[in-house]
């Protein structure tokens, strides 16, 4: 990361990191809305999230990376990332077991995006948290645990 | 074994036999000792490794643990060998000065006979030593510096930082160092240290961009060598301590970045590449098996005194990993044999200090008197004699932590108390006066307040889980280092083979069990919330010097341990 990048974030902070992207092509209003699912972001379970995706049962796979602490620093604002190396991924969802609502991101990837997605979770507690990939028609998943703990006590 | 060391044995035995005072004989025989320090050179990369001496300038006493339980794959294997288990394991003969630094053993008896450790006037000397028996070494400092003193508390690490530089450190990281907030250690490492000592840390990044805060690593010439040292701090610094000190800085272990700053310090000539690193042992060890091309992790923060490295294979080949201990008790000296540019070769050498075997360095002496001077009469004060030993270190509980979870109690009339498992503080033998100093040497943190919460005994139970999960987790990714919880007033059993929710069970307080809707008094002290700083309860030290004046004599402690279960015949245990 150079300043520049920095700047040149910081100069368009007004629009805001959305409009960026969607001022750059990288996203349209569309697709953005297109993404919204209510159902699913209101599914309280791992199979009501998966029926309202229509994903089926997605299969392990080690092309999928989820990548994030193995401990949070802080519960309300968890950095994590999905990187898929699966030919044609054109969605990608993460989701986290322990929360209220299961289903916390997803992106929709227009065709010829790479997959590399990152955002800022919260989390309530220690969970398991999934990564959800459509890619060729198919489901796939991977997990990590991210442990959230109350803190103290240390060295 | 050397001849020189075997005369000096001896010599110890003889004065032993003769019934003298050994403390006098033991510095009388310090001539034919000091061939402990004399090690032969080995190679011609060299580097010199300090950790954890939490800011203690004079010489101490420090006692190890007796319970340092390693549970899954490391259970057995060290640094979770405590006693004889650890003597045996590295072939020390019992009874020898070696067995007394790294073990607990007899340890009032033998502190006596062979004196205190550490002290940053007769650590001088030994780096002196070493850097003119090995040109061109390096002094690498893994961090836990700049805290653990009253001293350092008040001067913001100042004291500290002054020593260090006299002591010629070259390379640092951090971790209690970030407790003083990030401005203060900004102002330190581009200033104070600008030129003169590289602080680095790969994994200490801004929490927007992700933006390196320090140099990933330094790369130093030793003897024509291109040497990297890649800096590790503490990854839990803003869960284990509180996050507002550094509200704009990320920590993590961050394996893959770890992976890219090896290969680019490779890309630029690095023949050799060291980690230094706050991790903790086990998560160097692991760390070690999963990042490829570093030749060795000298690590910190569990405060093992390991006596030789742990070998670790993985894809790219091998990984030493050591521990150097705590409180300025130890220097570790690796020397690489590097040839063909790579290391082809090793010796390690994790040496004990002992202050009356090492003479004090006369510059570092003055420089050490110059700044307590202003502090001697307050950090002197006499609060109280302890009939008992008093120590910290061990998994439960240590006989200061039962002194302070007893103040908390009576001061604070409560039924329960909650004490932080830290692994540093020093140690005070049996008839010693308790002084400010000593009181400090347990509390001196930028978050000293005391507090007293009313919670349930369901949330009790969350609490020491949760702090047991951070200790005993199979993955020790997922620990946060430091030690279990002390607990003042409730009796427990705990199997820390258990998962998490269930390694803690059987609760009672005053012979009844304790109810899980019921709410308790529970004191505390170091909270690491934002509510808990602007509440500003009274300073721990503040509270406990009240409690000891009142005592005056502190009579033999009596811990208050859980009943183990699931780890009968671990090692890691006496």
């Amino acid at each position: 990361m150079n300043m520049q990048r920095r700047e040149a974030l910081k100069s368009t902070g007004a629009m805001g990191l959305f409009g960026v992207l969607v001022a750059a092509g990288l996203i349209t209003p569309e697709l953005a809305h297109a993404a919204w699912d209510k159902a699913a972001f209101e599914a309280k379970s791992m199979e009501d999230v998966l029926k309202a995706l229509g994903a089926g049962k997605p299969a392990d796979s080690k092309d999928v990376q989820l990548s994030g602490p193995d401990i949070a620093e802080n519960g309300a604002v968890v950095p994590v990332g999905v990187k898929s190396a699966l030919p044609g991924t054109e969605f990608v969802a993460i989701l986290v077991e322990k929360n209220p609502n299961m289903l916390a991101a997803s992106f929709t990837l227009p065709e010829g995006t790479a997959a590399d997605v990152s955002t800022r979770i919260k989390m309530g507690q220690t969970s398991n948290v999934y990564a959800l990939v459509k890619a060729g028609g198919s489901y796939y998943m991977t997990v990590k645990e991210i442990k959230v703990t109350l803190g103290g006590c240390g060295g | 074994m050397s001849m020189h060391r075997r005369e000096f044995l001896q010599l110890l035995a003889m004065a032993s036999a003769g019934g003298m005072a050994l403390h006098s004989d033991f510095a009388r025989a310090a001539g034919a000792a000091s061939s402990m320090y004399e090690l032969p050179r080995f190679g011609n990369v060299s580097l010199l490794h300090m950790t954890d001496c939490h800011a203690q300038l004079m010489p101490i006493y420090f006692r190890e643990p007796d319970v340092n339980l390693g549970i899954g794959d490391m259970a057995g294997r060290p640094p979770h060998l405590v006693g004889d288990k650890l003597l045996k394991q590295f072939g020390i003969a019992p009874g020898t000065p070696q067995a007394h630094a790294f073990t607990f053993l007899d340890f009032a008896q033998a502190a006596r006979t062979y004196g205190k450790v550490g002290g940053f006037a007769h650590l001088a000397t030994l780096v002196k030593r070493m850097k003119a028996s090995r040109p061109g070494a390096l002094l690498l400092d893994g961090g836990d510096t700049w805290q653990g003193s009253g001293l350092s508390l008040w001067t913001k690490g100042q004291d500290m930082v002054d020593a260090c530089k006299l002591l010629g450190v070259d390379v640092m990281t951090g971790h209690w160092e970030f407790t003083y907030g990030a401005e203060r250690v900004k102002q330190i490492v581009d200033g104070d240290f600008a030129g003169k000592v590289d602080f680095v840390a790969q994994n200490v990044k801004t929490t927007d961009f992700g933006d390196q805060v320090f140099p990933p690593f330094v790369i130093r010439q030793i003897n024509g060598v291109p040497v990297a040292i890649v800096g590790q701090a503490f990854p839990y610094t803003p869960i284990a301590n509180p996050r507002y000190f550094t509200p704009e800085w990320s920590f993590g272990i961050n394996d893959e970045s770890m992976q890219e700053h090896v290969d680019a310090a490779r890309a630029k000539g690095a023949q050799v590449v060291v980690v230094l690193s706050h991790n903790g042992m086990d998560v160097d060890v692991k760390m070690a098996s999963r990042v490829r091309g570093i030749d060795a992790i000298l690590g910190g923060h569990t405060h093992d005194g390991v006596p030789a490295p742990i070998v670790v294979k993985n894809a790219g080949g091998q990984t030493l990993v050591t521990n150097a201990g705590s409180n300025g008790k130890f220097l570790g000296v690796l020397d690489f044999d590097v040839k063909g540019g790579k290391v082809s070769d090793f010796r390690y050498h994790l040496l004990p200090v002992f202050s009356n075997l090492l003479p004090a360095d006369p510059d570092m002496t003055a420089l050490i008197a110059k700044m307590r001077a202003p502090h001697e009469a307050r950090l002197g004060e006499k609060l109280a004699v302890t009939e008992g030993l008093l120590y910290r270190r061990g998994n439960f509980n240590g006989s200061f932590d039962q002194l302070i979870l007893d103040g908390l109690m009576k001061m604070k009339d409560a039924e329960i108390a909650f004490s932080p498992g830290f692994r540093w503080g020093t140690s005070l033998l049996p008839g010693d006066t308790i002084t400010m100093e000593n009181l400090l040497d347990q509390t001196a943190i930028t978050y000293p307040y005391t507090t007293l919460t009313p919670m349930t005994g369901e949330f009790i139970k969350t609490v020491l889980e949760d702090v047991c999960d951070n200790l005993f987790n199979p993955d020790p990714y997922y620990q946060q280092g430091g030690d279990m919880v002390r607990v003042g007033g409730l009796q427990y059993r705990c199997d820390p083979t258990a998962k998490m929710g269930g390694r803690i069970s059987g609760m009672m307080l005053n012979g009844k069990p304790l109810e899980a809707s019921k709410t308790y008094r529970v004191a505390g002290w170091a909270p690491v919330s934002e509510a808990a700083r602007d509440a500003g309860g009274e300073p721990i030290w503040d509270l406990m010097t009240r409690y000891l004046k009142d005592v005056k004599t502190v009579a033999p402690i009596k811990l208050n341990l859980p009943e183990l279960h699931g780890v009968a015949g671990n090692p890691g245990m006496a």
